[in-house]
């Protein structure tokens, strides 16, 4: 395989240390967009890569990508050539600033943003291919609740909804949850809030939210759906600085109170979900 | 097209005898789906008049006179736009005579044919005229039925089956046959933007499993429904309608970063 597909982030010595046997699969998802899912995915990345993860984040928004332009980054070659087999799966792979590696669906991949078939048979391909290879992979999922986000949150062992303290925005997360549990059976869904104003924002809106879907959203029993809060990304002006320079906020403020909450998330998603599978 | 071309096409007229119309015509006559006006009289119509025809033709299955499968994928694409725009529900139904096979291998192809204009005319006569019947294939058929309401989807596919079921098809003095069919059917999903493809597999899968649980029955997919009705939107951010000052205050505090959200809307 190539070293692309191993980066040496965590371990130095990757021909000898056997491959770990699954990486967890985690999806970052919203309903509405505009919220933070591309700026939490990539900044969450590299504070997991910090951590001495070896992490991949995948831009699932086929239709409208732009993880590209959130790290800056241009690639020749994206995930486009390689559904088309214009190239081969190890060169789409590029590592970005923050020490984890990206695979870029390219703007504007627009025919793949209807999910037929053949974009689920490659994609599926594409995942099976890399999973082995992380620690964690991150798939970065499009706006609203289409079929390509949907499909792209079913690979996924994990999700991760972000959402703002807007009224738009918990809607939306609302009927995404609705959704993943309804359609995928989801029990355990992990709940980031955006540009919180106070302290304990978070934590009132994830418990909101529990209790409507308690009282309208019925489930099998013995099997609860369960929001689990963990954290919040406060409002920041430093967060504004590194989009506009487009730079991870992990790398121009590391120390800032936005990227200490990512920092956080990222401690808590490895004791909760990558320890677990070791 | 600009105006000179245009100009350049009306100053060389198509003259119909300058045209192959004869084996369309042909085509025509002998399926008698249009009236042609006088090709004499009034050149223009009438070479509209076959393009019609031969159109309605390319959509239609010859034997039962239903929607072909082109027809079928047609109206399907258009109901996905109309229930991704509208919300409204739409119910696909993808049905198979059960033992068709039998009826073939028994009484022969002619028989079978017999059956499979019955059993059509008979689905038509089950449905709405806004709903669309088409030929599958083999002795399968499908059904589109936009606006339809989720809680009127087994009543439709009950009343197909069971009127299926009570059909008696004579197919000479001394011969008559009984069928019956497996229905499976899916919606599509609401408000979201989904594949012809995608429907239909659901739709299928519903079909396998009447198949497999035993013929003749209906299976349908539900789908959850994922509207979010006001009173739980109310009760999601309550806070806010309560007038919780704290909330709404830490809430409106945000408003000098207004510009770098909507910023980050634009990048993220």
């Amino acid at each position: 395989m190539s070293d692309v597909l191993n980066p040496p982030v965590a371990n130095e010595t990757t021909s000898t240390v056997p491959l770990k046997p699954l990486g967890k699969v985690m999806a970052v998802t919203s309903g509405k967009g505009g919220v933070g899912k591309t700026f939490v995915s990539a900044n969450l990345a590299a504070a997991l890569a910090k951590l001495g993860h070896r992490v991949l984040v995948l831009d699932a928004d086929l239709g409208l990508a732009n993880l590209d332009v959130v790290l800056n980054l241009y690639p020749k070659i994206t995930l486009h050539d390689v559904f088309t087999g214009k190239a081969k799966l190890e060169e789409a792979i590029i590592r970005a600033p923050g020490g984890f590696s990206v695979l870029l669906a390219g703007s504007g991949m627009v025919e793949y943003s209807r999910l037929t078939p053949e974009v689920r048979d490659d994609f599926l391909r594409i995942m099976s291919g890399l999973v082995p290879h992380y620690d964690v992979v991150l798939l970065d999922t499009g706006a609203g609740i289409s079929d390509v986000v949907l499909f792209a949150v079913s690979l996924a062992s994990e999700v991760l909804v972000v959402a703002t303290p807007e009224p738009t925005s918990l809607t939306d997360a609302y009927a995404t949850i609705k959704v993943l549990v309804g359609q995928q059976k989801r029990q355990n869904i992990r709940m980031v809030i955006n540009q919180t104003a106070r302290i304990g924002d978070g934590r009132a809106i994830t418990v909101q939210l529990q209790q409507v879907l308690d009282r309208f959203v019925p489930t099998e029993p013995g099997r609860p759906i369960k929001l689990i809060h963990m954290g919040d990304i406060p409002a920041d002006p430093a967060v504004r600085q590194a989009i506009m320079r487009r730079q991870l906020l992990m790398q121009t403020t590391p120390s800032c109170p936005a990227a200490m909450a990512i920092s956080q998330l990222a401690l808590k998603l490895e004791e909760n979900v990558i320890s677990r599978n070791r | 097209m600009t105006p000179a071309v245009a100009n350049t096409s009306s100053s060389h007229p198509i003259h119909l005898q300058q045209l192959q119309l004869d084996n369309a015509r042909a085509l025509l006559d002998r399926s008698m789906v249009v009236e042609l006006p006088s090709p004499i009289d009034s050149p223009k119509e009438y070479l509209q008049g076959v393009i019609d025809g031969l159109c309605e033709l390319s959509l239609k299955d010859p034997l039962t006179g239903l929607g072909n499968r082109r027809h079928f994928r047609a109206v399907q694409e258009r109901t996905i736009d109309g229930v991704a725009r509208s919300g409204d529900p739409a119910l696909l139904l993808m049905m198979d005579i059960d033992h068709f096979k039998k009826v073939n291998d028994t009484h022969g192809h002619q028989a079978g044919d017999q059956v499979l204009q019955a059993v059509a005319k008979t689905i038509a006569s089950c449905v709405r005229p806004m709903d669309t019947v088409a030929r599958y294939g083999g002795e399968e058929f499908a059904v589109v039925l936009p606006n339809c309401h989720t809680s009127f989807g087994s009543t439709v596919a009950e009343r197909i089956r069971a009127t299926i079921e009570a059909l008696s098809i004579t197919i000479s003095p001394s011969l008559t046959i009984k069928v019956t069919i497996s229905i499976g059917g899916a919606y599509a999903p609401e408000w979201i933007r989904s594949t012809g493809a995608l429907w239909t597999e659901r739709a299928d899968v519903q079909l396998y499993r009447a198949k497999s649980d035993g013929r003749n029955r209906v299976c349908l997919d539900h789908q959850q429904e994922i509207y979010v009705s006001a009173e739980e939107k109310n009760l999601l951010f309550g806070h806010l309608s309560l007038g919780d000052p704290a909330w709404i205050e830490s809430v409106s505090s945000e408003l000098p970063a207004t510009a770098a959200s909507s910023a980050m809307q634009r990048v993220n």
